[in-house]
């Protein structure tokens, strides 16, 4: 299956892409997203440890289960206001 | 008219506030953010804000329906945040909230700037000279 996924801020910066498709195995979840994005983009990794996730614009975790064709946002601390 | 709304437009306070009009209401309190020049001991040129504006708009739309779970008193809630380059002194934020009289108005608008800046996916990035540096970097 495949998902899109969104960067902003820093980690969109550092990708050099706001958004990218991801190929995984069916009935991946969010923590197999990560870990395949890190591998595939290393300039991630000291992000990695402060994101949060969402999965079709809801706040997620590693656990959540994903489907083909979701939106998945790599969100670094927001800090709006 | 929307009332939990991501722009790149100008915000005018008067228009934001504006949209709160019911001939029942007797207060408005709002918060209005505006661009500092100055952060931790730099002299800030001007800053650079970035959103997930599809979620965040329905972040804030939250923040309003927890705002009018808890406070009963409280009539309509409206968010309007500003994104792109932003220069010193131009506004970033402004939340406004209605009620009959104004008791909780005030512990709901600090409510909702907290909340804001928890949940709501926005970024900024402050530029000064010689640098620059997203304050949510780790």
């Amino acid at each position: 299956m495949k998902v899109k996924v969104r960067f902003f801020a820093a980690p969109r910066e550092a990708v050099g892409m706001g958004e990218v498709e991801q190929e995984l195995p069916a009935n991946a979840a969010v923590g197999e997203l990560i870990d395949s994005l890190t591998r595939k983009y290393p300039v991630l990794i000291p992000y990695a440890g402060f994101i949060r996730i969402a999965v079709n614009r809801v706040y997620a975790d590693r656990e959540t289960g994903l489907h083909d064709g979701d939106e998945v946002a790599w969100l670094p601390p927001v800090g709006g206001g | 008219m929307k009332f939990f709304e991501i722009t790149t437009e100008a915000i005018s306070v008067d228009e934001v506030i504006a949209r709160l009009a019911d001939p029942a209401i007797g207060a408005v309190a709002a918060f209005v953010g505006v661009v500092r020049n100055n952060s931790e001991g730099r002299e800030v040129l001007y800053l650079d804000y970035e959103a997930y504006p599809e979620m965040a708009e329905e972040a804030l739309r939250q923040i309003g329906d927890e705002i009018r779970a808890r406070w009963k008193t409280i009539r309509e809630v409206v968010i309007v945040h500003r994104v792109g380059r932003l220069e010193i002194g131009d506004t970033a934020v402004v939340i406004a909230l209605s009620a009959a009289h104004r008791q909780e108005t005030f512990d709901a608008l600090r409510y909702a700037i907290d909340r804001l800046k928890e949940i709501v996916p926005i970024w900024k990035k402050e530029v000064w000279k010689g640098g620059e540096e997203w304050k949510s970097e780790p």
